[in-house]
């Protein structure tokens, strides 16, 4: 069956022209403006002047922190994240009398949008982590977000209260697919619950696996709306991440040309790393 | 058996205690969204000494919740919010549906093309479109609620004609074929029999969008944010813009600000939990 041309672009064009408009458009000017010097507007054509701009974005230590810094939350991020998001996983499936109760309150952190988030993290860890840290004479406790150090932990505390129960929920899904013969069966050859996860579970959730670091490593690495309800940056740029230092360099600093060009860097390493992490655990799987 | 015993009575010690752990950061803001200042300030652990309601109040007005400074209810946040987020979803469910069903059903380049199109910028990170973006909305006008509306259509469009192409592909073409012969013209196959038939992935694509277009933030920022325009997102700077935080109204806000997701969840939750499981099958 095929409907002719009339009808194809009857029902494909008012995405299609939105998709232009928004995404397709935008991305291609952009990728032109970041070698002119562009004032941020589309009134003039603006000046070509080369790889100008990438030469700043590469002399720019606030990018080059905010790479690192973002570099390292995420390794931590996808470590932490999927530890937890599993072992929630495996928690939940054990048939205990609360399980459904267990879902649903793991998950729920998931529904809310990340700067309410971050303003909900930053009374608790200015406010009540002071109160306890106090009370119990625990100085670990006392002057968080005051560092970087403490900054980047109450990042990663963040994203995993949001992030691990969306992973449980895919995670879950995989567990239910091991057939139940395979679990009986390891049992009466008398493997243990160690070698059971080792053996027969981790390589059946592999797949599980492969999309959960992905969505990990995408989310943290394009953090913004925690990022900026939490720490803002601060102390000075000592927690600002890659997505707020474009934003500031473009707002705060006006400086339209070279923010494009750390947006196009920042494209780059996005895409390129979650193709290389797709096509690595999609090889893995079928190994395994 | 009785190693048996003992291991399930660990494993319901270790649910609880994570259970708590999960829903203390909800246990803080409850608690002191009804503390007056100066209750706030003796603990924020303890339940409040003297409940009062009138932080809500307060919190509302601030985040012209339920009416703006003219006492309209069309200008207040969270008819904007509502406003943004079911029209958004309505014609990305329309639209996106529409495309996938004739993506699905037409072999041809062109329609490998613009389907391969769809998936690749998944893999375009917002930032990377923002400031040309911004520059080309004020140009064309689109710098207000409508216009964010049809933003909202270009960035669901990749995920949701993902997600419909996948469940489309899954559909027996027999019927459509019959309806064809029969008489039909491809616009009443399609809203008389394909879009009845496509009610789970509806579900499951307007729930994601639901998500994530009323807790966006940075889009209504940079797009609308001036009076009359905003979002209950935006809106919460009122709280943290300035110096001395009020922590007492900023807890009776955020909660506020999260009731309407709540109840959301509570309707919804079995498709929510669907929908990103098949999300997660790409």
């Amino acid at each position: 069956m095929k409907y002719n041309k009339k009808w194809f672009w009857l029902f494909v064009l008012p995405v299609l022209v939105a998709f232009t408009i928004i995404v397709i458009i935008p991305l291609l000017t952009g990728i032109y403006y970041s070698f002119t010097a562009w004032n941020g507007r589309v009134d003039q054509v603006p000046q070509f002047i080369g790889l100008k701009n990438y030469l700043l974005v590469l002399k720019d230590d606030g990018f080059k922190s905010a790479f690192i810094f973002t570099t390292k939350f995420t390794l931590v991020s996808i470590v932490i994240v999927n530890v937890v998001g599993f072992s929630l996983a495996l928690l939940v499936t054990r048939k205990l009398k609360m399980s459904n109760f267990m879902r649903t309150i793991f998950f729920m952190p998931n529904l809310i949008g990340g700067l309410i988030l971050g303003f909900i993290w930053q009374f608790i860890f200015v406010g009540v982590f002071q109160t306890i840290g106090e009370a119990f004479n625990i100085t670990f406790l006392q002057g968080w977000l005051s560092n970087e150090k403490t900054g980047f932990w109450g990042l990663v505390i963040i994203l995993t209260w949001q992030m691990a129960g969306y992973l449980m929920v895919i995670y879950i899904a995989a567990l239910q697919n091991i057939p139940k013969e395979l679990i009986e069966a390891s049992e009466i050859d008398g493997a243990n619950a160690w070698e059971r996860v080792r053996h027969i579970i981790i390589p059946m959730v592999a797949p599980a696996f492969t999309i959960s670091i992905f969505l990990t490593l995408a989310n943290s690495f394009k953090l913004f709306d925690q990022n900026l309800a939490l720490t803002n940056g601060g102390p000075g740029n000592a927690t600002e991440m890659l997505a707020l230092n474009i934003y500031k360099t473009a707002f705060t600093f006006s400086k339209y040309g070279e923010a494009q060009a750390k947006s196009i860097v920042f494209f780059i390493v996005v895409a390129g790393i979650t193709l290389v992490q797709v096509y690595f655990s999609k090889k893995k799987e079928v190994e395994m | 058996m009785e190693r048996k015993k003992s291991l399930r009575i660990i494993l319901y010690i270790i649910g609880i205690f994570t259970s708590l752990l999960y829903v203390s950061p909800f246990y803080i803001l409850i608690v002191n969204a009804f503390k007056t200042k100066k209750d706030l300030f003796v603990s924020t652990l303890k339940l409040p000494a003297h409940w009062t309601v009138k932080n809500f109040q307060v919190a509302a007005d601030k985040l012209s919740l339920l009416w703006d400074n003219t006492s309209s209810f069309w200008g207040s946040s969270l008819f904007n919010s509502l406003f943004i987020t079911i029209g958004s979803v309505t014609i990305i469910v329309i639209f996106t549906s529409m495309a996938a069903w004739m993506l699905v059903r037409t072999k041809s380049k062109v329609s490998t093309i613009i389907f391969f199109m769809f998936i690749a910028a998944m893999l375009v990170p917002f930032q990377a479109v923002m400031l040309p973006l911004v520059a080309l909305s004020g140009k064309l006008g689109l710098q207000n609620k409508f216009g964010l509306i049809f933003m909202y259509l270009g960035f669901g469009s990749s995920l949701s004609v993902f997600l419909y192409h996948g469940f489309i592909k899954g559909l027996p073409i027999s019927i459509e074929e019959a309806a064809i012969v029969d008489g039909c013209s491809p616009w009443q196959v399609f809203w008389k029999i394909v879009f009845p038939t496509l009610k789970p992935i509806h579900i499951t694509v307007a729930a994601l969008n639901v998500i994530a277009v009323w807790n966006d933030f940075l889009l209504p920022q940079l797009m609308i944010n001036q009076k009359g325009m905003q979002t209950i997102p935006l809106k919460m700077f009122f709280f943290f813009g300035g110096y001395s935080k009020q922590w007492h109204l900023a807890m009776a806000g955020l909660l506020l600000a999260i009731i309407p997701v709540i109840i959301f969840y509570f309707c919804a939750q079995k498709h929510i939990i669907e929908g990103i499981t098949a999300g997660a099958n790409k």
